[in-house]
Formats: C-alpha cells, sequence, structure tokens
C-alpha cells in the first residue's frame, strides 16, 4: 500500500523534476492521493481534510530535493506530519502517588475492554504492581465471569461482589477492597455502552466519581470507522477521559482511528490490544502506528516481536555451540521451533513492508515445508540429532517411513545443514561472525 | 431503523442547508437558463461525497455511487442530486437481500461468525429466541471454546430464549462440540440449530483453518448442512469490514451478512462496498442488547439512514 500510494505520488509529481520549489498547484493532485490513503486507511473525512492543509502548508516553499523522488519527499512531510499529530513519544500509564491508583475502562461494546483489563494487569504484574481488578459489567451475561477468569489465568487478585449489586457500589466496594490489602493498582472494567446512551453515560459518569478513578481509559475497535470522532468526543465530553487504548491491532486494519480519536480528544494514546492472549499487549509507538496507517508496514512490531518470543538463553546457547563448531541437528530443531513460535510465517511476511498479496499466499507452502523438516527431525534418535554424519541408508529410510516423508527429502535436509554447518564455520573465523547476530537479539 | 436523532440530524440539516444554498445559488443565477440539474454545484458535489465518506461508505464505492447517481440524473430530469444518490445506494442493497428463516431442512444449522466483539453470541441470542417463539424447537451450540466465559454468556441467552444448549469445556476442541451438539439435535429431532464460533479475526490463519473444519464437521454429521453461514460485522468498523468478507467468503460460503450495532450513530456504509464488489446479500441488522432488539434488513431505510 505504502509503495502503492509512493509509486502513485511519484507519477504524479514526475512532471515536477526541474521545478525548483514546492507549489500550492504542483502538490494539489499528490495530495488528493495522500487523502483518499488516509480515507482508506478510515481517517475520519474532517481530520484529514485538516491534516491534508496542514501538510500543504508545510510543503509550499520547499526546496525539491535531488536526493530524493518529489513523491518520497511529500511522503516524508506526510509521515513527519502524523508522527507529530499521533503523540511526538510513547507515553506510559501514570501511577497516583496515593495508592491505590485506580483506572476505569469505558467503551463500546465489543471493543475488548475485559479482555485489555485481563491484559493490563497482566502487564501491570510483570511491572512488580501488586493489581486487582475488578468488574462493573452487570449488564452483560457472564462478564464477571469472563474477568474473574482472567484474572485468574493472570493471578492477579479478583474483588467480586455479592449478585445483584449496583455497579456503583461494586466501585465503592473494590476500591475499599484495594485500600485494604495494600494493592497497587485498581483495573476497574465497565459495562460497554453506546455513547449516545443516555442512562449508561450518565452511570458512567457517577462510576467515575464513585472510584475517584486516577486514569479513565477509552478502550476502543482498532477497525473503527468514520465513528471513532464521535466516540472519543462523547466519552471526553461527558466523562472525560486520560487516555487511549486501541484493541485488535493485530489484524490488517490500517488504524486511521487512531489519527481521528488524537485529534479529537487530544489524549494520548497508551496501548495496543495486538491479540487474544494476555501478553498481547504494547506500548503505543507513533512511528509504528503512522507507518501503518500510510501503509509502511509494521518492521519494528516484527523485531519486537521476536524479541519476545525467542527465548534468548536458548539462542545464546546455539550460538555458543556454533562458536566452538559443535552445532548439530538438535539445535536445528530448536531453531525451528523458536520460529515456529513467533508465530504463523504469513502473519510475520504481513508485518514486513511490501510483501504483495501473491507472495502471502505462496508462503503457504514454505510453512509445510517447516513441518516437514520438524516431522523428520522428530523421527531421529536424539544420537542421530547429535551425529547427523553417522546417519546411513538404512537410518535415512527408517527416518523417512517414520516421518512420513521420503528418502530424498531426508537426504535434502541433511545436506541443507552440512551447508549451513560449513558456513558458520566459516562465520566464526570471520571479522564479527555470531557477536553481531547475536547483538540483533538483545 | 433506529438511530440518534441529534447527531443524523445535524448531518442531514448541514447536507439540507448545503443543497438549499445550491439551490439558492442555481436559483439566481442559473435556473431560467439551465433549469434544476444544469451543471452540479461542486461544492454540493462534494458535500454528498463527504456524507458517503462520513458513513464509511469508503472512497472506492462513494465515488461509483456518485457516478451512478448522476447518470440517474441524466435520465430523470426530475430528480435532484441527493434523491438520486439514495436511489443509486437503495438499489445497489435491494439487489443484494437475503432471507435468514428456517426452511427446508430439519434440522436447520446456521453457523455465525465474525471477528471479536462484533456481536455473534447477543445476535445468535436474539434470533434464537425468535426461532423459539415460532414454536421451532432449537438448540444452540457453543463453539466458543477460547474466550473465557463465552459459554456462559450463551447459556444465558439460551435460558432467555428458550433453546437448549451444547457446550464443551474451556479449551476444548470447538469441532468436537459442534458434531456433539448436532447428533443430539438429530436423536431429539430438533427444528433449528444456532452455532456460535468463537470472534476470529480474518488474518488469524490458524483459527480460520479451525472455522473450515467446524464448517466440514456440519456436514458430515447433517446432510447439506450448514443450510446458512451468516457473517456478522460490526457496522461501527470501517474499510476493514471489506477485508473481513472477502477473507471469510474466501474460505467458508458466505450465505448472508449480519450488520450489528446499527442502534448507535455508525451507519455501516462498508456494506454497501461489500455489496458492490463481493456481491454479498444482507438479511439482518442488530439494534441493541434487548432480545428483540434486531431487525430484517431494509434496503430502503438503511439507504435513507447513510445520508
Amino acid at each position: 500500500m505504502f509503495e502503492a500510494l509512493t509509486g502513485r505520488l511519484d507519477g504524479i509529481f514526475r512532471k515536477l523534476t526541474g521545478q525548483a520549489r514546492l507549489t500550492p498547484e504542483s502538490i494539489q493532485e499528490g495530495l488528493r492521493e495522500v487523502r483518499r490513503a488516509l480515507l482508506e486507511a478510515d481517517v475520519q473525512v474532517a481530520v484529514a481534510k485538516d491534516f491534508i492543509t496542514r501538510v500543504e502548508a508545510r510543503a509550499v516553499g520547499q526546496e525539491v530535493l535531488r536526493s530524493l523522488t518529489p513523491g518520497q519527499q511529500v511522503i516524508g512531510l506526510v509521515r513527519d506530519e502524523l508522527i507529530r499529530l499521533l503523540g511526538d513519544r510513547p507515553v506510559t500509564l501514570a501511577g497516583s502517588p496515593h495508592l491505590p491508583t485506580v483506572v476505569l475502562l469505558a467503551g463500546l461494546q465489543g471493543s475488548g475492554k475485559t479482555t485489555f483489563a485481563g491484559k493490563l494487569a497482566h502487564w501491570l504484574k510483570n511491572a512488580g504492581k501488586r493489581t486487582l481488578l475488578a468488574s462493573a459489567d452487570v449488564y452483560r451475561p457472564a462478564a464477571i465471569e469472563q474477568l474473574e477468569r482472567l484474572g485468574a489465568q493472570a493471578e492477579v487478585g479478583f474483588f467480586r461482589a455479592d449478585e445483584g449489586t449496583q455497579p456503583a457500589e461494586i466501585v465503592r466496594r473494590a476500591v475499599d477492597e484495594a485500600r485494604r490489602r495494600g494493592f497497587d493498582f485498581l483495573v476497574l472494567d465497565t459495562a460497554g455502552r453506546l455513547h449516545i446512551d443516555e442512562p449508561l453515560m450518565a452511570e458512567l459518569a457517577e462510576l467515575k466519581a464513585a472510584a475517584r478513578a486516577h486514569q479513565v481509559l477509552l478502550v476502543v475497535d482498532g477497525m473503527t470507522g468514520q465513528e471513532a470522532v464521535r466516540i472519543g468526543r462523547a466519552f471526553a465530553e461527558r466523562t472525560g477521559i486520560d487516555g487511549l487504548v486501541l484493541t485488535k491491532m493485530d489484524g490488517d486494519a490500517r488504524g486511521g482511528a487512531a489519527l481521528s480519536l488524537r485529534q479529537v480528544t487530544g489524549k494520548p494514546i497508551l496501548f495496543l490490544g495486538v491479540g487474544e492472549k494476555l501478553d498481547a499487549l504494547e506500548a503505543f509507538d507513533p512511528e509504528r502506528v503512522a507507518g501503518r496507517i500510510l501503509g509502511m508496514g509494521d518492521v519494528l512490531g516484527l523485531v519486537e516481536r521476536a524479541r519476545a518470543t525467542v527465548d534468548r538463553e536458548a539462542v545464546e546457547r546455539m550460538a555458543e555451540r556454533a562458536r566452538r563448531a559443535d552445532w548439530t541437528l538438535e539445535d536445528f530443531l530448536e531453531q525451528l521451533r523458536q520460529m515456529k513460535k513467533m508465530g504463523p510465517l504469513e502473519d510475520l511476511a504481513k508485518m514486513l513492508p511490501g510483501v504483495p498479496r501473491q507472495a502471502l499466499s505462496e508462503i503457504g507452502p514454505q510453512a509445510g515445508r517447516l513441518k516437514r523438516f520438524e516431522a523428520i527431525l522428530l523421527s531421529m534418535t536424539p544420537f542421530e540429532r547429535r551425529h547427523p554424519r553417522r546417519i546411513d541408508g538404512s537410518r535415512r529410510r527408517r527416518i523417512a517411513a517414520g516421518s512420513g516423508t521420503t528418502v530424498p527429502e531426508v537426504n535434502q535436509l541433511l545436506k541443507d545443514f552440512e551447508q549451513a554447518r560449513t558456513l558458520m564455520k566459516r562465520l566464526k573465523h570471520g571479522p564479527r561472525g555470531l557477536k553481531g547476530l547475536r547483538g540483533l537479539m538483545r | 431503523m433506529s438511530a440518534s436523532g441529534a447527531d443524523r440530524s445535524s448531518l442531514f440539516g448541514r447536507l439540507r442547508d448545503g443543497l438549499q444554498r445550491t439551490r439558492r445559488q442555481l436559483g439566481e443565477r442559473l435556473a431560467n437558463v439551465l433549469g434544476r440539474r444544469g451543471d452540479l454545484d461542486a461544492s454540493a458535489l462534494e458535500r454528498l461525497e463527504e456524507a458517503l465518506l462520513e458513513a464509511d461508505v469508503g472512497p472506492t464505492t462513494a465515488g461509483r455511487l456518485v457516478a451512478r447517481a448522476r447518470g440517474r440524473m441524466d435520465q430523470d430530469p426530475a430528480l435532484d442530486l441527493e434523491a438520486a444518490l439514495e436511489a443509486a445506494a437503495t438499489e445497489l442493497l435491494a439487489s443484494h437481500r437475503a432471507d435468514l428463516s428456517p426452511r427446508g431442512a430439519k434440522p436447520w444449522v446456521a453457523v455465525v461468525l465474525g471477528v471479536n466483539g462484533c456481536g455473534k453470541t447477543t445476535l445468535v441470542g436474539k434470533l434464537a429466541a425468535d426461532c423459539a417463539r415460532h414454536g421451532l424447537s432449537t438448540m444452540l451450540v457453543a463453539a466458543d471454546t477460547f474466550r473465557a466465559a463465552a459459554a456462559e454468556q450463551l447459556m444465558v441467552w439460551a435460558e432467555r430464549a428458550g433453546a437448549t444448549v451444547v457446550r464443551a469445556r474451556e479449551g476444548g476442541d470447538p469441532a468436537a462440540v459442534v458434531h456433539d451438539g448436532l447428533e443430539a439435535s438429530r436423536a431429539r429431532g430438533l427444528d433449528v440449530v444456532w452455532i456460535d464460533t468463537a470472534g476470529r479475526l480474518h488474518t488469524k490463519r490458524n483459527l480460520m483453518s479451525e472455522l473450515e473444519k467446524i464448517v466440514r464437521v456440519c456436514g458430515r454429521s447433517v446432510p447439506g448442512a450448514p443450510h446458512h453461514t451468516l457473517l456478522v460485522l460490526d457496522a461501527t468498523v470501517g474499510q476493514n469490514s471489506l477485508a473481513q468478507a472477502r477473507t471469510f467468503a474466501e474460505l467458508v460460503p458466505i450465505t448472508s451478512i449480519a450488520i450489528n450495532k446499527l442502534d448507535g450513530t455508525a451507519r455501516g456504509g462498508a456494506v454497501l462496498a461489500i455489496a458492490d464488489e463481493l456481491g454479498l446479500p444482507i438479511s439482518v441488522v442488530g439494534l441493541g442488547e434487548g432480545i428483540d432488539d434486531w431487525a430484517a434488513f431494509d434496503p430502503e431505510a438503511f439507504a435513507r439512514g447513510l445520508f
């Protein structure tokens, strides 16, 4: 998408070459393409318009740089402005000096509040904070049970009021409980509510007052379209919010709602929800989201995922053995498993910029090939994995039969492995060798 | 279709203002020469296109609708731009309408699917209640074995609806629950089975294969099942709805689409793009959390709601 946008812009700006400065006329057509890209990314119409005006003001009069194509230059401006508006640098959840810090979650139905509550508790716990969860959602069937289970999974405290307790009373009792038991944080989940639902919006204001919440976080589905502006405005005006959370950002939505929400509320985006599991939570990074809105891919997200999922000790162990040149098929198997932990290959490839849709469909078979590799490796005895050269013809036949593959496939794997080992040996003597590789994992 | 009075009327009002301004200008300057449908005022056109964009129709489909509206105006000089646009949208939607009533099979089996938080369970509860009210013996199958307390939520709905429910323990195999549920429904001679699946983002390959398996298992237990696969979309979601519909439809045949959460201010315009580009029909709309808060899809009312 980003490539597509840059490409289109370059086409439009081709006639610019030779011009010394960007003029309103010369960038008009290009900015129309940028507007279209923003709209396709779900940036709200008025917000997109406003944004274009800003970029135009900055672009006009700029010298046309020789080192860049005009398209690249305008994209650069667009990206910088987007990052600036999304909020220059990441912000984290502020704790209150008076414990417990009370965090109240609000949002529409299905925006992912309850799941986020569980993730936030898990995140706080990992940061060494004692956290209590409580739910004031007495409307959705089994909402309280859902949070209770998430709390148990996260191994944090959970406060349950008696059946029939009113939401405001649940909140008051939860705060008492958190204070009495000395929790650092109290995370309060609330029922999903429409921003135009008067009684429920009034209830939310009441809950905020009853909890004396330090932080009210508005949880919004990252796939939200034009509505983002109305939602943000209504919650900010009626309840007052301190920060934003965007969920379901692990899909392929471009996340233009982030810009709309920032513009209309002026509040920082704190977290991104990126999956259904408890640890699928990321700190918001303006640069990455800006890139995503423009369709530039999420390279940093990929690096972070690698960091989070790859067992560093295992990598160190492998590197150590590789240095001593006794790299075996056991290590190869370990490597395959580390890769698998990062998630399906297609998901990873989607995070790379400029991988065309068609190429993604070709990754499926590749993933299948890795699975066959693993089957072959698992059909070997530990002795064979440690001493690949001792695998003779009869062993190969047995391994092929055991793994449901063929002898040529087993041969291929052994050949690939030998080549990799030779490469390892050479790397060992290289100037940077594996130290450089290991540096990447830090 | 209920939508917020205030908000819509303000947008409505803005559009009316815009159009009236246009008409006045035309009246003053051009009307005598060219008549009312002379050259369209560029700003009125822009306003209407923006209204479509604000309804999440998306730039591509908005452009196409405007072009079709102009075509209509050429044929019918009495039409004004807004009426022409509304007619173009209605026509597109009316040719993509589907019926979601159980008929022609016993048990009649429907699979309900969609991304996380789009409102599948709530909608299933409402639809099951409607079946039960019409005297059909109804079963709900909780095939969401992943989300904490998802089955409990469905059980509450089953009770409200007057339906039986089959569930597995959390973390169980959803396809196995579906198999068990369908076997039980056959043994008991039930009329209708609604299968509530776990929410899944369409980009998750593993979860999508799981869905494929669920659909396969249906056909093995009850010949011809599922008789309906209902894709639930959240009206609040923007352009990603199109990607969702496209990817789900590539994997399992989608019989119809439900547009949920139309009781807010969201207008769900993305379904126009879906109808236009993918040709998928729409059957019902979800309008709230109450047991009766849904309706059969009405193209005309929906198109009117866009503006």
